[in-house]
């Protein structure tokens, strides 16, 4: 082993490491300059009133986004309380059936339901559920959203609910449980952590969902007075203000952003801690 | 498939051949020292026993190791209990031709008592029977056992027949009693080493078929030794 | 109370693989049944056709009978049955998302029985007949997954026992263990043997010779030989039997 080799390979070693740094930062600071720039431009526009007024009328300073805070929150709610149940179920049983056709064609469907652009969803939800109600709702928008959050979650959880061991149901199984108690008391506990993270992956993504919001929850400059009601959402607030010619609501539709994204980190973290609290399958 | 057990079983076998071979020879000298009156012949069996002792030794160990590292089962481990058995038959031998050699010693220096003709037959015979024994062993033949069981009879007849015959010297001349006893003596080492030579035969037909036919409570029954339990017979 | 399980002419196929051939054979009830043979033998299989663990793999077939204590388990539930003929296997597998007394009385809770006194006595009573009890009755709230090798198998030998069955199907369940762990769980067979019907597979003919009354061995699908284990070990009667135990196989 000759010294020149060593030295060789300890330089290249050097240099491979450095451009893996360097690759890294490329990575990571859009994201600090993006942060930095709403952080920068938007904080100015952040007080008590932001979080609890409702936006004033065109013209007047002053104002919030209380109702697109808490519509957008409302959104995510309903999201989840309709997209969850059927990915998550939906993904289990891709992961569990035996059959041999159908999950197949099942899971292409997720996946072609995947790639479609958002606004179309937003179509086909005006379609299924503004058309027969008349009317824009918060359902509406709720529905549209869980819609592209399904194919999300459910390849997830059967990813996850792959990566369980066979012999954690065998061990079910032979205790005399039915198939269906093995797979949703034995087998989703223990890839809980990971439908956790998908389901992130998927609030994160319709957090910001502008378009299909378009003609569903359609927006509101005042409170919504119930779920049938058009109600208000960030990324539909944070639009209008940004296209408007006022300058106070440039600076509050950065603000708004902000918000934004401050929100989904949050729900990311709650998540994670409700995930680290018992032990399951290694994520 | 070869294992290097089985190298290990056969050099245990080896040595156990060699160990029936040096008790052939033990018992022949020492009748030979008696029948040809040659004092130096009783001195190599005194020299072989001791060579017979470190075999003894050596084949214990032997198997206790297998025992003990092996684990064998079924035939693997019926050979090994066999063998210990044999072994010990085979010492056994080994110390029976001694006694008669250390007999012999004393013998020679002394004029004969009469011809002897019983003696040497069963002799030849006792070595016959350890020697098919040993054979049987090796070539795992239980017919060839059986035979060296059955042969254990005529053996036994001899030995009586000796004692009636010196019987009557003794009867007839009271000096001729103390070499007599001692070729009374002799016969019976010779009538245990068969008795040992049909243990290592009961051993072969164990080790090869897995049936255990020690007879001696047979044995003691036919011969009016013992009267069978009531309820039997 | 332990049940005897007679099994008649029992063949066993995964897809078009003919896995076990008209096997026959009848475990008395109570002691232990070892089962030996070479790998791919079947004797996996074997015993996952009496519990109906073997129908659980897509493409498995079989036809035959198993009765267990006179009843034919193939007429019956198969949920119904896995709780009279529990198993263990070869690699502990505790549940991980749950504590070492949800582990010991799993098999009662998801089955229903809410009431906390019944499943406290019932764990105690599975951990106590596991050997387990001294071990962990101060950590009942540990994670299952946080004991060692030999302890983890037998939470799942208590996770077994906890539902009370007539009989426990142990497929080489020492295999992932040392010795210390393995000296341990076939003490514990021992003693578990006047109240169940234990069928142990093994391919550690040693432990076969040690734990076992009764031997079967098994080559290609098929029973060669079946007899006490005694006998077996000692003099065999079947050539093959004689090659398999000597190690002279191959």
């Amino acid at each position: 082993m000759s010294a020149g080799s060593v030295w060789r390979r300890r330089m290249t070693s050097r240099l491979l490491s450095a451009l893996a740094a360097l690759a890294t930062l490329a990575v990571i600071t859009p994201l600090f300059l993006i942060f930095g720039f709403l952080l920068y431009q938007g904080a100015a526009a952040l007080d008590l009133a932001f979080f609890t007024h409702l936006p004033k009328p065109v013209g007047e300073p002053g104002g919030g986004m209380a109702n697109a805070i808490v519509g957008s929150l409302i959104l995510l709610g309903l999201a989840a309380v309709l997209g969850l149940p059927v990915g998550i179920l939906g993904g289990m049983y891709l992961a569990e059936s035996e059959d041999r056709r159908l999950p197949g064609i099942l899971r292409f469907l997720a996946d072609v339901l995947n790639g479609v652009p958002s606004i179309v969803i937003g179509i086909f939800a005006y379609t299924v559920v503004v058309l027969p109600m008349r009317r824009f709702s918060a359902l509406a928008g709720g529905f549209a959203l869980a819609v592209i959050m399904i194919p999300i979650v459910l390849r997830a959880t059967e990813e996850m609910v792959r990566l369980v061991p066979a012999s954690l149901r065998e061990a079910g199984l032979a205790l005399g449980l039915p198939r269906w108690k093995v797979a949703l008391r034995i087998v989703l506990p223990a890839a809980r952590p990971g439908i956790v993270t998908g389901a992130m992956v998927a609030f994160a993504r319709i957090a910001g969902e502008t378009a299909p919001l378009l003609f569903t929850a359609f927006g509101n400059r005042f409170w919504h007075h119930g779920l049938d009601d058009p109600i208000a959402a960030l990324p539909l607030q944070i639009f209008a203000y940004a296209v408007a010619p006022y300058d106070d609501w440039h600076r509050q539709a950065w603000a708004g952003a902000l918000v934004l994204i401050v929100l989904v980190l949050l729900v990311s973290l709650a998540a994670r801690m409700v995930t680290r609290g018992r032990y399951g399958v290694a994520r | 498939m070869e294992r290097h057990f089985e190298a290990d079983l056969q050099a245990l076998r080896e040595r156990l051949l060699v160990m029936g071979g040096l008790a052939e020879t033990m018992i022949h000298q020492s009748v030979q020292a008696l029948v040809r009156r040659e004092e130096p012949l009783v001195q190599q069996v005194l020299a072989h026993e001791e060579e017979m002792d470190l075999l003894c030794i050596e084949i214990d160990d032997r198997c206790f190791t297998l025992l003990a590292l092996r684990q064998p089962m079924a035939s693997d481990l019926r050979f090994l209990v066999a063998a210990i058995k044999i072994n010990s038959d085979l010492e056994r031998i080994g110390d029976q031709a001694v006694s008669i050699a250390l007999r012999v010693r004393s013998l020679i220096t002394q004029p004969a008592v009469k011809p002897l003709i019983d003696i040497p037959r069963m002799a030849q015979a006792a070595q016959e029977m350890v020697r098919q024994s040993l054979d049987a062993f090796v070539r795992r033949d239980p017919d060839l056992a059986r035979t060296v069981i059955e042969a254990d009879d005529q053996v036994d007849s001899l030995r009586d027949q000796v004692f009636r015959e010196l019987l009557t010297y003794m009867m007839a001349d009271a000096e001729t009693i103390p070499r007599a006893l001692a070729l009374i003596l002799v016969s019976r080492n010779l009538e245990r080493i068969a008795d040992h030579a049909t243990n290592i035969a009961e051993d072969v037909i164990y080790i090869v078929r897995g049936e255990d036919v020690r007879e001696r409570g047979d044995k003691e029954l036919r011969k009016g030794l013992r009267r069978p339990p009531p309820g039997t017979g | 109370m332990p049940d005897s399980i007679v099994v008649k002419q029992l063949n066993a196929w995964f897809g078009e693989a003919h896995v076990l051939r008209d096997i026959d054979l009848t475990i008395a009830a109570g002691g232990v049944t070892a089962i030996i043979g070479p790998s791919g033998c079947g004797k996996s299989t074997f015993i996952r056709c009496l519990n109906r663990m073997h129908e659980v793999v897509p493409g498995a077939r079989v036809t035959g009978t198993v009765l267990l204590g006179g009843e034919d388990v193939y007429a019956w539930d198969p949920v119904l049955l896995r709780r009279r003929v529990g198993m263990v296997f070869q690699r502990a597998n505790p549940f991980p998302t749950m504590s070492v007394f949800d582990n010991a009385v799993a098999g009662l809770r998801l089955a229903g029985v809410r009431n906390r006194s019944r499943l406290a006595e019932a764990a105690e009573r599975a951990l106590r007949q596991a050997a387990l009890w001294d071990e962990v009755k101060d950590a009942l709230g540990k994670s299952g997954a946080s004991l060692s090798g030999g302890q983890q198998q037998r939470l799942c030998i208590a996770r077994a026992l906890a539902v009370e069955p007539s009989v426990l199907l142990m497929d080489e369940p020492c295999s992932a263990l040392d010795p210390i762990a393995t000296a341990q769980i076939e003490e514990l067979v021992h003693e578990l043997q006047t109240t169940l019907t234990i069928v142990i597979v093994t391919h550690n003919m040693q432990q076969a010779a040690r734990v076992s009354t009764w031997t079967g061995f098994f080559l290609l699908g098929e029973l060669i030989e079946f007899g006490v284990t005694k006998e077996l070990f000692r003099t065999p009667k079947d050539p093959r039997t004689e090659a398999y135990i000597t190690g002279r196989f191959g």
